[in-house]
């Protein structure tokens, strides 16, 4: 652990994490509008888990949550270029990416 | 180091390269069928290996190979090759799928191998994410239908929430645990007397991103409608693959590290197991269309399966193993009929549509009907010995409630499972499918023949699925 970050301690970047975490989680719920916010809103979670894996990582000294974060970096990218695909296939059947009309099917 | 353990994972993401290599090389049109035999060819190949694979850790700790890995695999591989067979009887004709198809489909296969066998939070999110992201592509993969296109959608974005949660999860078991592997963090809450709190909300998160994958109650909102929206192929392999690494992720953790402390998640699981098995009865009963009716019977089926884990027996965990494999045996042969249900090459999938089938086609009308008396629970059939076992386990362990609304029901459940029956066998007959394609009529032929003799595959099933037990227990 280096003295920089002894000094400011594990709790500030957690509570990042924290917030990052509620911020994405309540994007997805309260958002009744676009989809495309839907999946911002899904990076933001990822990214939570990134700081609290690196700071986590930094205060016990060990690498493994590193070698996490950038496994979690790649795959973020894999499922946000799936997440447009599948959204561009939706548009052009649909011809829109309101959260509303996400609803053909019901019951 | 001993790099063979993952021999079969190996394998079988090789020639998933190369096929895909291959697949882009021939003509689009030609290129189904070889990709899709080549798949089940590697798949029988890495399944051979897993069945010869001998037991160890390796690779710094990461990947564990034991008695229930291998169990565990060689249900999933059983699930991936009957949905690819399906896929390719599915794929003549007008719904022609792409040939990704089956190749996505093997690496989901991969990732659930690699869950299977996970001995870390890496190893367990990266599993967990290859398998997921390719079914993420296979709910869409029929990009011209509006309701693939929605259901891939909706998987897409709750499927991703609950990853990132279940990533959250592990980054707090992480830092309050100090390390990712299972083994140390279980000496870690058996050692301490106080648990960390932060490790307590991790577990809880990761609990919380497997049950999403499983469909158990409160995580169950995305299935009927991705059931319904998916190809009838697909859906058969979501019914299995995943839920099955799922299961096993579940087990390893609450039985492994967690086994100690079963008193104080026993009533979660109990909760989960029994809501499970209440909504997938009550929610189907008003149910028209086949595919949504079998989503809400996989959510039953899932509570069934928690039953066994909720005894938090080794006995209980065979239950839930030999559960999973009737499961696997029925759910195939009616998604195997549900195939087959085309009309002038276009796919019908209401119930009403199955009306008469014991006159048009009297085959795949049995196999509708014991498929359906196996998943009620009828003696001789497969689903009966599964439930057997695990409310036997559950009466043992004093779960007496537990048991009480597992037979409340599956009474409620038989209604609508023999409302099927009915409409196949007593109403007037609707016009007759097309006739089946050899691969559909094969899968669910053998399924059927499965179902019904399980009986004498019983011994060695529950020899195996007991040995598995004693491994995550040890």
């Amino acid at each position: 652990m280096n003295d920089a970050f002894a000094q400011i301690g594990l709790g500030p970047f957690l509570t990042v994490g924290a917030a990052l975490l509620v911020l994405g989680v309540f994007g997805i719920f309260l958002n009744r509008k676009n989809i495309i916010i839907i999946m911002m809103s899904m990076e933001l979670i990822l990214l939570a888990a990134n700081i609290n894996l690196v700071a986590f990582s930094a205060a016990l000294g060990d690498l493994s949550g590193q070698v996490l974060t950038v496994f979690v970096l790649t795959i973020a990218a894999a499922e946000a270029a799936i997440g447009l695909a599948i959204l561009t296939v939706y548009f052009r059947n649909r011809g829109s990416i309101q959260v509303e009309d996400v609803a053909l099917m019901k019951g | 180091m001993n790099w063979t353990l993952a021999l079969p994972e190996i394998v079988l993401a090789v020639s998933g390269l190369v096929i895909l290599a291959a697949g882009v090389l021939m003509r689009k049109d030609e290129a189904f069928l070889p990709s899709a035999t080549l798949s089940v060819a590697a798949m029988i190949v890495s399944g051979f290996l897993v069945a010869t694979s001998s037991s160890g850790v390796g690779y710094g700790d990461v990947f564990v190979v034991d008695a229930f890995a291998r169990f565990i695999k060689l249900l999933v591989i059983a699930g991936g090759v009957a949905s690819i067979t399906l896929s390719i009887g599915y794929s003549d004709g007008k719904n022609a799928l792409p040939f990704e198809t089956p190749i996505l489909m093997l690496f989901s296969t991969l990732g659930a191998m690699i869950m299977a066998s996970s001995a870390n939070l890496m190893t367990l999110f990266v599993g967990l994410e290859l398998s997921s992201l390719s079914i993420y592509i296979l709910c869409a993969i029929e990009r011209d239908r509006v309701e693939a296109a929605e259901a891939g959608l909706k998987y897409f974005i709750l499927g991703s929430l609950a990853s990132g949660l279940l990533l959250y999860g592990a980054s707090l078991a992480y830092g309050f645990a100090g390390t990712m592997e299972f083994a140390p963090i279980a000496v870690e809450i058996n050692g301490a007397g106080a648990l960390p709190v932060g490790l307590v909300i991790g577990v809880v998160f990761i609990v919380v991103g497997l049950a999403f994958k499983l469909s158990a109650v409160p995580f169950h909102m995305w299935t009927p409608d991705v059931y319904q929206g998916s190809p009838t192929p697909v859906t058969a392999f979501m019914a299995g693959a995943p839920k099955f690494a799922a299961f096993a992720l579940i087990l390893r953790v609450m039985m492994g590290p967690f086994g100690a402390m079963s008193p104080r998640w026993q009533l979660l699981i109990e909760a989960i197991s029994a809501l499970s098995m209440l909504f997938g009865a009550l929610a189907a009963i008003p149910q028209r269309d086949i595919k949504r009716l079998m989503a809400y019977s996989s959510i039953g089926h899932m509570g069934y399966a928690m039953m066994g884990l909720a005894a938090a027996t080794p006995v209980g965990t065979r239950g839930t193993l030999v559960y999973l494999t009737t499961y696997l045996v029925m759910n195939v042969g009616v998604f195997g009929v549900i195939s087959a249900m085309r009309r002038r090459g276009r796919e019908v999938t209401t119930i009403a549509d199955l009306a008469g089938l014991g006159r048009t086609n009297p085959a795949m009308a049995m196999v509708m009907a014991i498929c359906m008396f196996s998943m009620i629970g009828v003696p001789p059939l497969a689903g009966f010995f599964g439930k057997f076992m695990v409310f036997g386990a559950a009466w043992n362990a004093g779960l007496y409630g537990l048991v009480a609304v597992g037979a409340l029901s599956a009474v409620i459940g038989a209604f609508y499972y023999l409302r099927v029956v009915k409409v196949v066998y007593f109403d007037a007959s609707a016009a007759p499918f097309d006739k089946p394609a050899p691969s559909i009529a094969f899968v669910s032929a053998a399924m059927g023949l499965a179902t019904v003799l399980f009986l004498l595959a019983l011994g060695p099933v529950s020899e195996a699925a007991g040995a598995a037990a004693k491994a995550l227990v040890g």
